[in-house]
């Protein structure tokens, strides 16, 4: 016997604000206009998704103190758009990246649960992290935390806020008129919590949502992000979209699962993805090589090569060849808010294997930025591109995908139309919603609020 | 005195759980155990728009509801907890298309900055409809929500002390209100250009850094959301006193007070307009709106019977900061005629049970109203400052730099 098939999870992340959207193509539309909103999600339901993606952005991007202007820059804010789409969709999830840095554990405890009421029980947290004063400059705090805590502080801002939403079990109003009791307990939300990073006590006052907690996704590849995610998180964003990357990565978080307790089917591993459909593969293969042309102009390369210079390269020419100076290196990056800041670790390395390639392959600066960053993952006739899908699932290198289409808002409607129907065929997407819920489509159990005393467990 | 008609009054109304007497859950039209439902309030909110009304306000707030002023009760005959209220006017706002939604946003714990996106977002989804209610909390309790300082422990809002608390606290949300308005205007209009030919998408000296220094947070700016369509959302806040007043006249294009009769709205509408001009803002638009708590019925006995029977189930009888006004719907808009005599320019009702009173203010009083030509008989704006004749403001930076 052939073990049964694993059923693919897929979800849409809306695309805006990063290096792959294309905003120039004649098709793309507003990335702030509701209606947009209303289009992406209306598809991705159309199609069975489990959920709709939106990310957040606390300060522009800078490049050389300037507001970078290339890519598509600025956004609505994350809890409200998916309150509003929680009105014009009825199964979809509706997951939100919010910041544990800059926010407190009640008022986004409070923003969850309500969003988990006024969508049914569908709604999902992204819990990410931030420790950088460019970002801090922005809110009260500042930017006041060292980069070493910046997991104890999420690990226990999350922990605070599933406190908080456990001190309702969920059979506490009553709203009884006959007899004028509204609540069964007079102490529901009582909550205490003593930690290092937060100290706080009161009542909650949202009731026990649908969901009883929000489903929480994570990102990050560090062993930190890993072991924290294998602790807390739902599903973890990879971003591993090779197979032979896949299954290391996936092997691996996988395998933390039972030091906390947990079954491996109690977190999903979803890497982000990219694609482009033709009628033919060649078709397509030419169409992403047209893509990355636009995903990538002349200025977008040069200011791709200055986050690892770490300098001013405006004098070069984009079709010409690498720079022949060094980066600079120990200095304030001259790029700020990117997450290619980060990535960059020895950049007198990167740029010689760089001028290697571009030697070899005779490429110019555009060339090597079109040939070494952000390739298309799936790439071909849809039939291509749902078989390789497939494949990349059932051999345990993911359980699905985040798609990120290139176009706003209508990028997701020929996977929808055309990739979608051949994924059903072979029985390994679903063509109905068999539950109401996010915890449902995602095959998670629902929490139990009585088997985690609250009040016990922040006392331990 | 000229001899022009009496202007059109404005309306709205304050939604608050299943309305704001103690005892209204228990009425057959509340719903109580809707309250969590978004179906509840796009219910209310449809109703209300029925009604042709401005907008309406969400109460809002960071603990549990109390009937102390300071500190939580451990009541269990009330209702007790409440969705965010921002979320909730976006969850309303796609289904419906003329109302504004003014959700409480409490300025004392929260981040100008999200709280500037947020209502942004609210007027995208709304186009054009979104403004919010700024609130300050000196419950120590709810201080204690977020850990980060402690409120102290007054009684009331007599003694110095406790004045000496109010004054900071409405100072902060002044600074508060002043970040979010900068942080509406840090973008220009047009700083969107997707110009192909450069390459760039945005004109970036049409982005604005914000630089706010104050006494209680620093932001540098700009907003990471384009500005909203109305440009300035509108700013409301409701005032008792010196102190609060002054928050209306400087940062407020709609304050909300409590006066029982049309003398007190005169002297209140007269020392606003004092804080506004010494403010710099005489020519700026300024409505104050009356707030009156309201149970109407068929009779003014039926009504005043009907506030007797909540007052017995309450076991206490109702007291607000409000007039508590109970009687017909023809009584109420004589009411509101005479108090617009003192200089309001509207009134924000508060349903007394707004399964109940709600629907008579859509479908009584303002029938009355019209009927008397002193209120609209269509929406004529596509935006709520529209709705209340303001005009979409220029932006503060581009004019500095034009």
């Amino acid at each position: 016997m052939s073990k049964p098939l694993k059923q693919i999870h897929l979800a849409a992340h809306f695309p805006g604000v990063n290096n792959t959207t294309v905003w120039s193509d004649p098709a793309a539309g507003s990335h702030i206009e509701f209606e947009s909103f209303v289009h992406f999600a209306k598809t991705a339901e159309r199609a069975k998704f489990d959920f709709l993606f939106l990310a957040e952005g606390l300060r522009l991007r800078e490049q050389g103190g300037k507001i970078y202007d290339l890519d598509v820059v600025g956004r609505p804010d994350t809890f409200t758009v998916l309150a509003a789409l929680a009105a014009v969709t009825d199964r979809l999830g509706l997951t939100g990246t919010i910041n544990s840095t800059f926010n407190e554990p009640y008022e986004v405890a409070r923003q969850f649960a309500t969003l988990d009421h006024l969508s049914d029980g569908r709604s999902a947290w992204n819990v990410v992290t931030s420790w950088d004063a460019f970002t801090g400059e922005n809110f009260r705090r500042g930017g006041f935390l060292p980069q070493e805590e910046r997991y104890s502080r999420a690990e226990e801002f999350l922990t605070t806020t599933q406190e908080l939403f456990d001190s309702w079990h969920g059979d506490e109003i009553l709203a009884d008129q006959a007899t004028g009791t509204f609540l069964k307990d007079a102490a529901a939300g009582a909550f205490v919590h003593q930690g290092q990073h937060f100290d706080i006590h009161g009542r909650f006052n949202v009731p026990r949502s649908p969901q009883g907690r929000p489903v929480i996704f994570q990102a990050g590849d560090s062993d930190e992000g890993r072991e924290f995610a294998a602790s807390t998180a739902d599903a973890i964003f990879s971003r591993y979209a090779t197979l032979k990357e896949g299954q290391a990565f996936y092997t691996d978080v996988k395998s933390r699962l039972a030091a906390y307790g947990r079954r491996p089917d109690q977190l999903l591993i979803l890497p982000a993805a990219t694609f482009v459909l033709g009628d033919t593969d060649q078709e397509a293969a030419e169409l992403a090589r047209e893509v990355r042309r636009q995903q990538v102009s002349g200025a977008t390369a040069i200011k791709h090569l200055e986050f690892v210079w770490n300098r001013d390269l405006s004098a070069y020419d984009p079709e010409g060849p690498l720079p022949d100076v060094d980066p600079v290196v120990d200095e304030e990056h001259i790029s700020r808010g990117r997450a290619q800041v980060r990535m960059y670790r020895d950049p007198i390395a990167i740029a010689r294997e760089w001028r290697r390639l571009a030697e070899a392959n005779k490429w110019s600066i555009r060339d090597l930025v079109i040939n070494t960053g952000n390739r298309q993952t799936f790439v071909g006739a849809p039939a291509t591109v749902a078989r390789t899908i497939n494949d990349f699932v059932q051999a345990d290198a993911s359980d699905g995908f985040i798609l990120v289409p290139h176009i706003t808002p209508g990028g997701l409607d020929p996977f929808a139309d055309r990739v979608v129907p051949l994924l059903q065929e072979r029985g390994v997407f679903r063509s109905e919603y068999e539950g109401t819920t996010l915890r449902d489509h995602l095959g998670l159990a629902h929490p139990d609020a009585a088997a985690g005393a609250p009040a016990e467990r922040a006392a331990s | 005195m000229s001899s022009t008609p009496p202007a059109h009054l404005h309306l709205a109304v304050a939604l608050d759980g299943t309305g704001w007497h103690p005892a209204s859950w228990r009425e057959p039209a509340a719903r109580p155990r809707d309250l969590f439902t978004a179906g509840y309030w796009a219910d209310l909110v449809a109703e209300a728009e029925r009604g042709l009304l401005d907008f309406v306000t969400l109460e809002d707030g960071l603990g549990p509801q109390s009937d102390q002023l300071l500190v939580p009760d451990e009541r269990t005959d009330r209702v007790r907890g409440r969705l965010d209220a921002v979320l909730v006017a976006s969850r309303i706002a796609p289904l419906t298309r003329h109302i504004g939604l003014v959700p409480t946003v409490v300025a004392t714990h929260t981040e100008p900055f999200h709280i500037s996106k947020a209502i942004a977002t609210l007027d995208y989804v709304s186009t054009g409809r979104a403004g919010l209610r700024v609130q300050i909390t000196a419950r120590p309790d709810e201080a204690a929500h977020f850990g980060r300082r402690t409120v102290p422990r007054v009684t009331g809002f007599d003694s110095p002390g406790a004045q000496e608390l109010v004054s900071v606290l409405f100072d902060e949300a002044a600074d508060h209100v002043e970040v979010v308005r900068r942080l509406w205007d840090s973008w220009e209009d047009d700083a969107e250009i997707r110009d192909a030919a450069t390459g760039r998408f945005i004109d970036r000296d049409k982005l604005h850094y914000i630089d706010f220094e104050g006494r209680f947070f620093h932001v540098k700016g700009p907003s990471i959301t384009p500005r909203p369509p109305q440009g300035q959302p509108l700013v409301t806040a409701l005032a008792h006193q010196t102190v609060p007043y002054r928050l209306v006249a400087r940062q407020a294009d709609v304050g909300y007070v409590t006066p029982h009769d049309t003398a007190q709205a005169s002297a209140i509408v007269t020392e606003i307009r004092a804080e506004q001009e010494a403010a710099g803002r005489a020519e700026e638009t300024l409505h104050v709106f009356g707030d009156l708590v309201v149970l109407l019925d068929d009779s003014q006995a039926e009504a005043e019977d009907r506030l007797g029977r909540l007052d017995a189930l309450a076991g206490e009888p109702y007291t607000s900061d409000a007039r508590v006004f109970a009687g017909t719907a023809a009584q109420l808009a004589d009411l509101l005629e005479e108090l617009a005599g003192g200089g309001l320019s509207g009134f924000r009702l508060r349903p007394a049970v707004a399964g109940h009173d709600l629907p008579r203010i859509s479908r009584e009083l303002v029938p009355e109203l019209q009927r008397r030509h002193r209120f609209r008989d269509a929406y004529e704006a596509g935006t709520l400052r529209g709705h209340l004749g303001l005009a979409r403001p220029a932006n503060r930076y581009a004019a500095a730099t034009a």
